[in-house]
């Protein structure tokens, strides 16, 4: 690790260390105070669901049963730890890679790869969830995200007396795209309404091939200061620090204080996605080093030290994971394109005269090849 | 103005010259060939270093130009192209890789109202020679916002130049023609023909580099397939569409010419026009919808300038007024070997 600069260890808050040892932190503690052994074997739980699934996607793509696949391996602590620290009302915007995240606002992932599939564009109830949909335009949907804060705050829930009932978002992107316009606007629009949203960047180092320096000097979460917006940098790795630093931001945010950007520093273990080649950019030796801070080996070895992760339960998982594959490679198997005059669906709320002739103009097209066989 | 390409046939004694490449590769060599001629030449991008792009293009570039030249920008579009803008004032010709169609659009101001306008704000004092690459349009099986065909928002802007090459010999000589021409030029690789292989003669681009010369050529439609019954009009990544169509039309007695527009800004009307007479039945046809699109710009043209001669309404084939649909629906979205014989049906039987 780099010494100062945007992959420096520097400020990052951190309650779990790599040996899964438990860090004492005072400032940070009372919002980890809660996390039980039940709480953290969840969190385990969670993450290991993750992963498994994210495998199992990224074999069904290998085999062509997905166009594509936008691994989050290695960034589970960071996801299951802020997902974990949402509750209503809040509402969650992610990026494309946030799976883990997904599976805290229970959606079903096998589910969620129709859109992976070339089958939808999304793929799921944004409003049943309080989970947008993934937005693939870099950083557009800090905006929206920013947008919906305000609106909450509007609607009064957000320091209304009475903290249960108060909300906020939540909000991911990745490193690269803290150099989005939008992203910036994001947050200044956040900051001058101070609007109840947390900004939540994984960095995972890489954009694609570019590592985070080429889109900054400074540690990402830096950025915050100019904005006036408090900020945190968090060891991503560390599920219970990631969860605790995500409860202060939201409290805070809910109860009518404002934005909070959280950089949660992790390294994304696989290539960006399916279509890439990670080894043209980087070296196993740096992948080596960080298969070191793995997240879920990182919390195992704490709940084993506690002799809070019995064999039952560990069992109980890699059931659950199994059974999940095979629903997943099941699932993705049994679907079928939908009819094509669907692709003519939903432009519009309202019927639209050119949408409308294009769609019967398409019908009778390809009625005539149906006609065309019958007489054949 | 001449119907075909300016190319002569290849003169015999430059048959060294003539390599087989990928569209991908040619516009490669067309990249250092123009970086080796002019230290200015500047690659900018995401991805397009060490990566060498996520469709390989600009591979090895970095390894021998270095970062200075061939620049990891960081992921803002609008940052790419604005501060293009800045260093061709002085004097730097940016080629400038957009990842996706998709990704362009945050970019879309600087294009629009800074780029497209400099000449004519400046009374012609600024010249603002930026290439801006995209691959565009789709049949890759992509997810959303991969696939997408930009070129009409951009015609409508005076300003641009626009042009798309269909083959690896125009790929090789336009890019390198579209960074000689001192105005911004938008230049469209069909992604799904990145791959396809063609010959290559290296060497007749190079006595057309000069800045009128190169505007000229980038402008200019080609004949690529004779024909007297129907004219297909196509560019980018539907010319070989029409190219079978044209095969499967003539093995039932139809002969269809396919031009290939290479130009979406300025249109060659002459060429077009040429054609629509000696055929008296237009298709035009590319993936991008047809509502308010080039088609649309085309039939006026032909309707304007051809109408006795026509025997049959210009008719388009392209994309609907839907967002571009996802994956597993684009080939029935796209303008298929089937849309288009239909069309040439159409306009026969009219
Ligand atoms: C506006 C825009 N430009 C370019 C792209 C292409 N692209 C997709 S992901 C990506 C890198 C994103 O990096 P980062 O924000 O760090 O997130 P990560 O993928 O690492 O999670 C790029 C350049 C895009 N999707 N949108």
């Amino acid at each position: 690790m780099e010494a100062t600069g945007p992959l420096s260890d520097e400020g990052l808050v951190q309650l779990l260390d790599v040996d899964g040892t438990r860090v004492a932190d005072p400032d940070w503690e009372p919002y980890a105070a809660h996390l039980t052994p039940d709480a953290l074997r969840l969190a385990w739980r969670l993450m290991t669901i993750t992963r498994a699934f994210d495998a199992e996607a990224t074999s069904l793509q290998r085999q062509g049963e997905l166009g594509l696949w936008v691994s989050c391996l290695g960034q589970e602590a960071a996801q299951i730890g802020s997902g974990t620290a949402v509750r209503e009302p809040d509402y969650v915007f992610p990026s494309y890679r946030e799976h883990g995240v997904a599976l805290t606002r229970d959606i079903d992932l096998p589910q969620m790869l129709t859109l992976f599939r070339g089958l939808e564009h999304g793929s799921w109830d944004p409003v049943a969830h309080s989970f947008h949909l993934y937005t693939l335009v870099i950083g557009a949907h800090s905006l929206h995200a920013t947008g919906y804060a305000m609106a909450m705050d509007r609607d009064g829930l957000v320091a209304s007396g009475s903290p249960d009932k108060d909300g906020a978002v939540i909000c991911y992107f990745g490193d690269g795209a803290t150099s989005q316009g939008d992203v910036n606007e994001a947050l200044v629009f956040a900051s001058v309404n101070n609007a109840p949203i947390v900004f939540f960047v994984q960095n995972n180092q890489f954009a694609i091939s570019e590592p985070t320096t080429r889109q900054s000097r400074v540690p990402l979460a830096q950025r915050a200061d100019g904005f006036g917006i408090p900020r945190v940098r968090v060891d991503g790795n560390d599920v219970i620090a990631v969860h605790a630093v995500t409860q202060w931001a939201l409290r805070h945010a809910r109860a009518g204080q404002g934005p909070v950007l959280i950089e949660a520093f992790t390294y994304r273990m696989a290539s960006h996605t399916t279509s890439d080649d990670a080894t043209r950019y980087r070296t196993r030796a740096d992948e080596e080093k960080w298969r070191q801070r793995d997240p879920i080996e990182r919390l195992k070895k704490h709940l084993d030290a506690l002799g809070e992760l019995p064999q039952e339960f560990r069992d109980a998982v890699t059931a659950e994971t199994k059974a999940l594959g095979k629903r997943t490679r099941e699932t993705v198997k049994s679907w079928e394109r939908p009819a094509l005059l669907t692709m003519f669906d939903h432009v519009y709320a309202e019927p639209h005269q050119q949408v409308e002739s294009e769609r019967a103009w398409f019908d009778r097209y390809q009625q005539s090849f149906l006609d065309e066989g019958s007489h054949a | 103005m001449t119907d075909t390409h300016h190319r002569a046939p290849a003169v015999t004694e430059r048959e060294s010259a003539v390599k087989t490449m990928t569209m991908a590769g040619a516009i490669n060599a067309g990249l250092r060939a123009a970086m080796e001629r002019d230290p200015k030449v500047l690659l900018m991008g995401e991805d397009i270093g060490q990566l060498g792009g996520v469709f390989r293009v600009t591979d090895g570039l970095h390894k021998d130009f270095g970062g200075d030249r061939v620049m990891d920008t960081p992921l803002a579009e609008s940052g790419i192209v604005g501060t293009a803008i800045g260093m061709a004032m002085r004097g730097y010709t940016s080629v400038i890789e957009i990842q996706f169609d998709g990704f362009i659009f945050p970019a879309f101001n600087q294009i629009t109202t800074q780029l497209a306008k400099m000449h004519y704000r400046s009374g012609g004092r600024l010249t603002l020679p930026l290439v801006i690459r995209v691959p565009f349009a789709g049949g890759i099986g992509a997810v959303e916002h991969h696939s997408e065909s930009i070129e009409a928002l951009f015609a409508h802007t005076a300003g641009l130049r626009i042009c798309s090459p269909a083959t690896p010999q125009d790929a090789f000589d336009m890019i390198q023609q579209s960074i000689a021409s001192p105005d911004p030029v938008m230049f469209l690789e069909p992604k799904a023909r990145y791959w396809d292989k063609g010959d290559v003669d290296t060497d007749a681009v190079r006595t057309r580099l000069d800045a009128a010369a190169a505007t000229a050529d980038i402008g200019r439609a080609r004949v690529a397939r004779p024909g007297t019954d129907v004219t297909v009009i196509a560019y980018g990544p539907t010319v070989r569409t029409a190219l079978q169509a044209a095969d499967v039309a003539s093995g039932e007695g139809t002969s269809v010419e396919v031009v290939d527009l290479r130009s979406v800004s300025p249109l060659d009307i002459p060429t077009v026009v040429r054609s629509a007479k000696r055929t008296g039945r237009v298709v035009v046809v590319h993936e991008a919808p047809t509502a308010h699109g080039v088609g649309a710009e085309l039939a006026a043209r032909i309707g304007e300038e051809a109408f006795f001669h026509l025997k049959a309404p210009v008719l388009r084939v392209g994309g609907f007024h839907t967002p571009y649909p996802a994956a597993k629906f684009e080939h029935d979205y796209l303008p298929s070997l089937d849309r288009v014989l239909d069309a040439v049906d159409r306009v026969m039987t009219h």
